[in-house]
């Protein structure tokens, strides 16, 4: 794609309208600022699907309708395969200058919706899905998913005497998501608001699949404030345990390279679900971020 | 208009009025959320500098542009204070809510 | 009649002919023993160019049906095709696609459900699903195969009606088997069956937002709705069946058909295919003056209980031909059929013949001695409520 040919959307270019309005979203979610901002850039002529989660659970309840355009509840594996239904059909009857758009959570893409997500890629389907990622289940009340991180206090992995909560790393649903070689994916985070509407604008370009993973803070499920939520999300980035890339005609490329990591324990302590953390514990995680960001430095740069 | 607001919703009496399958006019808003708030955000208009950061932050889009500065839509407001947290030159106070 | 419109092919080619006519705008395929064909000869006839239809190569059938589900919800027409296993991967769309008011069109191939494995054929699938609130009707021919895949979007796009709509055929019995099809000409369907128009779609003229939830306020109005649409269905089935006669030369007789009842002592009531098989044996069974008389359930759903009350009023005893079993209890068609009795102010005793399970053939000898026990019954005789026909080894003592 020719980057320099794609015109910058900020504060002041971006369209006065609000499309994700009304809704019952818990005060500070970081899932619905990412809704948000993702449909002011795609703008009227878009169909949203999204599969059971927060962002359809709070956007459709009778008769209170929270999407200012066209949007459908899907089944829950089948966000993905709605989209493409929803992108074909509209090709069939001929219309042109649409685009379909997925908000799905992270259990919702890397676990159940992983099967139809990555059929939807293969078709090369004229869909954008865009994965909020809260690192749990949150809407059915804050339960493990493949995208919990280690150490993580869910209702599904209490931290206890003998577990320190969630034992299994992030999915690496980014690079899952790359090696199928789909035309553009990236992550971001709602911390680094401009930066992902410039994604989703880049992805309203692509003709065909294209994905990205936002990270979505969650204020009732992480046991933060509801004013940091934009600020926790950031943070995530500034230490590393969050990363801002992009995977654009077959190349990883890293976005955000900082020199210098904030604290990864700062980051921890500050959320009801990782205060049981020993020091040992942060130590691990720390590790593993290391391990991680010597390779992408190594390849991504 | 930039945001739905809210309307009557004309209950239905008779099966027919009911819409067939369960789908409805995108954005139609029949319930405020003021109701949520314990503190409401209130803009110093002096000291704010229109970087419009609130206006981009706010998770449900109630912050508006308005005659060069920004507004609050007090209706959907939830009171979550994210735009006072990122306001970077503290034009934003969480003022409690009378009860 | 003109020849030249005759061809010599299977129940699925006849399926996929059928589709073809309907002009399809997208079909979502996923391939499963015995429907495979069907799924096959669309993409030759989308890669020839005579079928204009985007075809999606879905990775499962849940996605084959949500998928069409996408379809249907910006009012684009959908077709997908499935079986057994697939039907039941599927099944969570089924209740969704009726509960959304999709009119999607899929064709069954009846195949017996795992485990054990079987490949071939017999209704326990597309009876199991009686409940996901799509019309189900069951073909006994090729013919009848072709010429429903047609009926069956007009009857499902219907306004009042709104629903998605099953066509069933007994897997490889009739999938995969030959006979002498007419194929209608193209321009005599389009004037049959218009393009597909529904107020239930999202559009960018009136944004909508679909497939909402609702609170115990409001669900039961919506279920109500579902079941209101298809009672209303029927006498859509009945309009559409008696216009299809007009306009092709081919008539149903709408939710059941029936053959010798008239004066008949005992009635047997058949699904799909081993109807024909039936057919063959009430002639011969006249012949030799027993007084044997069909029932052919073509709908299961909406479910012919008037029909099926007239019919049998004048019998002595009915029986009802079930290739499934309702484990612990009886066969699925039998208690269908025993509840319509059963509101009769007199009705005729009932009794369960299950076979054909797997893919077991259900033979003419098999079909005598079912109207011979029927037969002793009437006189009196007591025979089995609920009889395993025909099995491999002993099973009593």
């Amino acid at each position: 794609m020719d980057n320099k040919t794609i015109q910058r959307i900020n504060a002041k270019n971006i369209t006065d309208k609000e499309f994700f309005y009304g809704h019952k979203a818990c005060a500070g979610c970081g899932g619905s600022l990412a809704v948000r901002q993702a449909l002011k850039v795609l703008g009227e002529r878009t169909y949203s699907v999204l599969p059971a989660g927060c962002m359809s659970a709070v956007g459709f309840i009778y008769p209170q309708m929270a999407f200012n355009s066209n949007a459908v509840i899907s089944m829950f594996p089948g966000s993905a395969s709605m989209a493409s239904g929803v992108a074909v059909g509209n090709k069939a009857l001929g219309l042109k200058d649409t685009h379909t758009v997925v908000f799905a959570g992270d259990g919702g893409t890397a676990d159940i919706g992983l099967q139809a997500l990555s059929g939807t890629i293969d078709r090369d389907d004229r869909v954008i899905y865009i994965c909020y990622d809260n690192e749990a289940y949150m809407n059915t009340g804050i339960q493990k998913s493949g995208l919990t991180p280690y150490g993580t206090k869910t209702t599904t992995t209490p931290a206890g005497k003998n577990l320190p909560g969630s034992i299994t790393e992030k999915k690496n649903i980014f690079e899952i998501v790359a090696a199928h070689d789909i035309k553009y994916a990236a992550t971001a985070s709602v911390g680094y608001i401009n930066d992902f509407i410039n994604k989703v604008n880049k992805a309203k370009q692509v003709d065909g699949a294209s994905f990205i993973h936002v990270y979505a803070s969650c204020p009732t499920g992480w046991g933060t404030p509801t004013e940091t939520a934009v600020e926790i999300a950031r943070e995530a980035v500034d230490c590393g345990l969050w990363f801002l890339a992009e995977y654009e005609d077959g190349e990883f490329k890293l976005n955000k390279n900082p020199k210098e990591f904030k604290s990864v324990a700062e980051y921890l302590k500050k959320q009801g679900r990782f205060k049981h953390l020993t020091d040992e514990q942060i130590n691990k995680i720390i590790e593993s971020r290391d391990k991680k960001w010597e390779k992408i430095r190594k390849n991504w740069v | 208009m930039n945001r739905p607001k809210v309307q009557e919703f004309k209950k239905p009496n008779h099966i027919d009025d009911y819409p067939t399958g369960p789908g409805f006019d995108g954005g139609h808003l029949v319930d405020k959320n003021a109701g949520w708030r314990t503190f409401r955000p209130v803009i110093d208009k002096d000291i704010c500098v229109n970087c419009l950061v609130c206006y981009m932050v706010c998770p449900d889009g109630t912050i508006f542009k308005s005659d060069g500065k920004v507004d609050v839509d007090y209706d959907f407001c939830k009171g979550c204070g994210v735009c006072a947290n990122e306001c970077k030159v503290n034009a934003i106070k969480m003022v409690k809510e009378e009860l | 009649m003109d020849k030249t419109n005759r061809h010599f092919i299977s129940g699925d080619d006849a399926v996929a002919f059928g589709v073809k006519l309907a002009r399809p705008q997208v079909i979502s395929a996923y391939p499963i023993t015995p429907q495979t064909i069907v799924v096959e000869r669309l993409s030759e006839m989308v890669e020839d160019g005579s079928l204009k239809a985007e075809y999606m190569h879905v990775e499962s059938e849940h996605s084959a049906i949500s998928a069409a589900m996408g379809v249907s919800s910006v009012g684009a027409r959908a077709f997908t095709a499935t079986s057994s296993q697939g039907l039941l991967y599927m099944a969570e769309g089924l209740y969704y696609a009726s509960g959304g008011r999709f009119p999607v069109v899929m064709m069954n191939a009846n195949r017996s459900t795992a485990l054990p494995w079987s490949i071939f054929g017999d209704l326990r699938d597309s009876l199991s699903q009686l409940d996901s609130g799509w019309i189900q009707v069951y073909v006994e021919d090729a013919q009848e195969a072709l010429d429903m895949m047609i009926q069956a979007y007009k009857i499902a796009e219907h306004k009042k009606v709104l629903t998605p709509f099953m066509v069933n055929l007994d897997g490889f019995v009739l999938t995969h088997t030959y006979e002498e099809v007419e194929l209608p000409e193209q321009e005599m369907v389009d004037k049959f069956l218009p393009s597909f128009k529904t107020p239930n779609k999202m559009s960018l003229e009136k944004p909508m937002n679909m497939g909402f939830s609702t609170s115990p306020s409001d669900n039961m109005e919506f279920k109500y709705q579902q079941h209101k649409a298809m009672m209303d269905s029927v006498q859509v089935i009945y309009d559409v069946d008696k216009e299809f006669g007009d306009q092709f030369g081919r008539y149903y007789n709408g939710m059941i058909d029936t053959y010798c009842c008239d004066d008949a002592e005992v009635i047997l009531l058949t699904l799909g295919s081993v109807t024909g098989t039936t057919r063959v044996v009430v002639d011969s069974m006249r012949k030799q003056g027993l007084k044997v008389g069909l029932l052919k359930i073509r709908y299961m759903r909406p479910f012919p209980e008037k029909e099926i009350q007239n019919v049998v009023k004048n019998a002595k005893v009915v029986g009802v031909l079930d290739k499934d079993i309702s484990f612990g209890f009886e066969g699925t068609i039998f208690t269908n059929v025993n509840s319509a009795l059963v509101r009769m102010q007199s009705h005729p005793q009932s009794y369960n013949f299950v076979a054909g399970m797997g893919g077991r053939d259900v033979s003419k000898a098999d079909i005598e001695e079912m109207f011979m026990d029927l037969l002793k019954a009437s006189k009196g005789e007591e025979i089995e409520r609920v009889k395993f026909v025909n099995m491999g080894v002993e099973i009593n003592g």
